[in-house]
């Protein structure tokens, strides 16, 4: 029976009050009973568009199919063969631009809930199923991983079950990447990533932390140590700043270091050492996930206002919609239309405001977005006493420049071959904002199942 | 599995300032003179970064040095020979460039920053380019790395604060009367507390001798992805970790970067004192 109601199931959440003082999850997830309920709205259409709107192209109506039956082991299955990180990006994916923008129900009502499914039946396998599938037999292979966050993680998986002998190299202490320094544990709890890390590890992968390729060792090296190929999904890299006067006083962050400090370092726990600013007002500049998660950190961690300022208008905004709401329900404040002209000296060399102008939309620019023009003579003074840069990256130059062979766009990306994710050096594979700057992680996700895909081609001379 | 670094030599070189020397093939391997490691002394530990004071690529050995400062740095001295390390990651930054063809250097250590300084002296000296070595420290007491340093250069000229030991003043003065008295430098390199390094590169600007130093900003990764370390170099902001951690002295911000340093100074204490018991429990777990 197919359920009729054209509104998606809601997910229950923390209140916003209490959550805004915690780094608990925010999302609460199905019970049982809702995921069925849920998944029955799912119409098993024979040409499901949802597959295709999917980076990683999960069996869609198939997986929810077996939800609908309430046989939630062959559901996650399903998702399992086509993607090695489903409680990642259940949590982090923007459906509603990818699946669930193809959903048929979508048309005349909200589309089944797909990010919601996929989320609830890889927590319930980890709940209730504790073996691991069997260690594949090795092949004798060996390939080299570099970075352990979604794009390493899901070519370093696909090629561990085809009996490669894989190797992931990760610079931090930690794996998982931008899923551990940078999405913070309100969104994807940290016990989640490593459960799914040591999913991989249980196929044979081996990881080393505490190793940055380039530095430590070079992809020469690899080669001559006889990895056969090298996957790079090493991230996006340096943060930008805006280049304003005050851009070095304290308490200006970019929000990739506000988010390590939290995130990684566990900075909001009173048992870790690593020491974090707390802010009485803040200021996040710029519009994107990482934007509303910085701002999010920082009114857990006490500040009395944050603001998110961002220089277009909410229409404009790169981060979900979600992700808006969920900071709206949480009191952070919308300071939209304008944008940062000079950070203040408090006297003691740290910030003691921020100046900003007025911005009105002009005509659209080369990305098709109304232009932000300036309205002269409207500065006005934020009181803030901490600001948080989340402007984007551009690619960390590491790895390049130490690699002879491997060429970048003008941005500095790397350049693959779309097919097969090969740089122009061959055996050299990337994928994830290493090629595409800062995108999202179930692209990384894709592009590094690709890039296995084509490994496993080349050196196996076979078809997966 | 982490890198974790096996110390197989602890020595302390005066009361505050403690020299290890750590198993770490890969690092020594690499390592030049300028560039530094991060560590993580245990789990809930922070990442500080320090510069490489020496490397031995036969024993796969590097060596650092460092001042009990803060709470990282004294649980970092509570470990002995045979303890380990949790996370050792290098070797990062940009080495120190020599341009070709330079003549003669002089090297200026302040404190425990004669610790970073004595491996430029020991690479320039093993070139076979002349090196004279002005080392200065507050008082005889903290006198370090006299014989390492008389080993690897042409002139070792110390200074003490309070003259209880080698000559009394400033390593500015001292360095002012050796060009006066005739020296010619190709190049200086000061390497301590940034205040010296200001003075240092104020010295030598109207004679337009090029100074090198090297700067320790608050860092996290250390590969350029968090932008804690930025600097201001020439009026442009520059990452320690990546386009660094040496700059053009004439050039840098001292004042900014003296800032930036005490961002966490009252917190830190804070913490510190929060947290003497740490140093027992480390202590006990070994």
């Amino acid at each position: 029976m197919i359920n009729q109601n054209p509104k998606k199931l809601p997910m229950p959440e923390q209140d916003p009050q209490i959550r805004s003082h915690n780094f608990n999850e925010v999302a609460l997830g199905y019970t049982d009973k809702m995921a069925v309920e849920e998944a029955s709205r799912c119409l098993g259409c024979k040409k499901p568009a949802c597959v295709d709107g999917c980076p990683v192209n999960i069996h869609i109506p198939a997986f929810i199919a077996k939800v609908a039956a309430g046989d939630f082991k062959a559901a996650y299955e399903i998702i399992a063969q086509t993607n090695s990180l489903p409680a990642v990006s259940g949590r982090v994916c923007p459906q509603e631009s990818q699946c669930e923008s193809r959903c048929i129900r979508g048309i005349k009502g909200e589309p089944v809930a797909i990010g919601r499914l996929e989320r609830f039946v890889a927590d319930w396998y980890r709940v209730h199923i504790e073996r691991r599938p069997p260690r594949p037999v090795s092949n004798g292979i060996k390939v080299a991983v570099v970075g352990s966050g979604p794009a390493g993680l899901s070519c370093g998986g696909d090629l561990s079950k085809l009996g490669y002998d894989v190797s992931i190299f990760e610079a931090f202490h930690t794996p998982g990447g931008v899923l551990v320094y940078g999405i913070p544990q309100f969104r994807l709890p940290k016990e989640i990533v490593r459960h799914e890390v040591d999913g991989i590890l249980a196929l044979g992968a081996e990881l080393d932390t505490d190793t940055v390729v380039g530095k430590t060792i070079t992809i020469d090296e690899l080669f001559e140590q006889g990895f056969r190929a090298v996957f790079v999904g090493s991230g996006a890299g340096l943060p930008m700043f805006m280049h304003i006067p005050g851009e070095t006083l304290c308490g200006v962050y970019s929000a990739n270091e506000y988010l390590t400090r939290v995130n990684l370092m566990k900075a909001y726990r009173e048992e870790y050492d690593t020491p974090i600013q707390h802010s009485r007002s803040v200021a996040v500049v710029g519009g994107g996930n990482v934007a509303m998660d910085a701002a999010r950190c920082a009114k857990r961690l006490g500040a009395e206002h944050v603001y998110i300022v961002y220089r277009r208008s909410e229409a404009e905004m790169p981060a979900r919609q979600e992700e808006i709401h969920h900071a709206r329900e949480e009191g952070i404040e919308f300071h939209l239309l304008n944008n940062p002209t000079r950070i203040l000296d408090n006297g003691e060399g740290s910030v003691g405001g921020m100046e900003c102008l007025c911005m009105e939309l002009g005509a659209p620019d080369a990305s098709g977005r109304r232009r932000p023009v300036e309205v002269p003579g409207s500065e006005f003074i934020l009181d803030v006493d901490t600001v948080i840069m989340s402007l984007g990256t551009t690619p960390n130059p590491l790895i390049r420049s130490t690699t002879p062979g491997l060429d970048t766009d003008r941005k500095g990306c790397l350049i693959v071959h779309e097919d097969t994710m090969e740089t122009t050096r061959s055996g050299v594979y990337a994928g994830g904002d290493a090629v595409t700057g800062a995108a999202t992680v179930i692209l990384a996700m894709g592009a590094g199942k690709k890039a296995a895909a084509a490994i496993h081609r080349t050196l196996s001379g076979s078809e997966l | 599995m982490a890198r974790l670094a096996t110390i197989v030599r602890r020595e302390a070189l005066n009361s505050t300032v403690t020299l290890m020397e750590v198993d770490a093939p890969l690092i020594a391997k690499k390592a030049l003179p300028g560039q530094f490691i991060i560590l993580r002394v245990d789990e809930q530990g922070e990442r500080i970064p320090l510069t490489i004071s020496d490397y031995d690529r036969k024993k796969g050995t590097v060596t650092i040095i460092f001042q009990k400062v803060g709470l990282t740095t004294n649980l970092l001295d509570g470990l002995g020979r045979g303890d380990h390390i949790l996370d050792f990651v290098g070797p990062l930054g940009t080495p120190t460039e020599i341009p070709e063809g330079t003549g003669k250097v002089a090297v200026i250590g302040g404190g425990v920053g004669c610790a970073i300084a004595f491996p430029q002296a020991k690479a320039l000296h093993n070139a076979g380019i002349p090196v004279d070595v002005i080392a200065g420290f507050r008082s005889k007491d903290i006198v370090i790395l006299e014989d390492e340093f008389r080993k690897n250069c042409d002139h070792l000229y110390l200074t003490t604060d309070d003259g209880s030991y080698g000559e009394k003043g400033l390593v500015t003065n001292k360095l002012k009367a050796l060009i006066d008295g005739g020296n010619e430098y190709d190049l200086v390199i000061a390497i301590g507390p940034i205040i010296m390094m200001k003075f240092v590169c104020k010295t030598t600007e109207p004679y337009g001798i090029k100074t090198i130093v090297s700067l320790n900003p608050i860092m996290i990764d250390g590969t350029g992805m968090c932008g804690g370390c930025r600097v201001s170099v020439g009026g442009h902001v520059k990452f320690a970790c990546v386009d660094g951690p040496d700059f053009d002295g004439h050039q840098v911000d001292f004042d900014e970067l003296i800032r930036r340093n005490a961002a966490y100074k009252g917190r830190e204490k804070e913490v510190f004192k929060d947290h003497i018991c740490r140093l027992q429990q480390l202590k006990d777990r070994m």
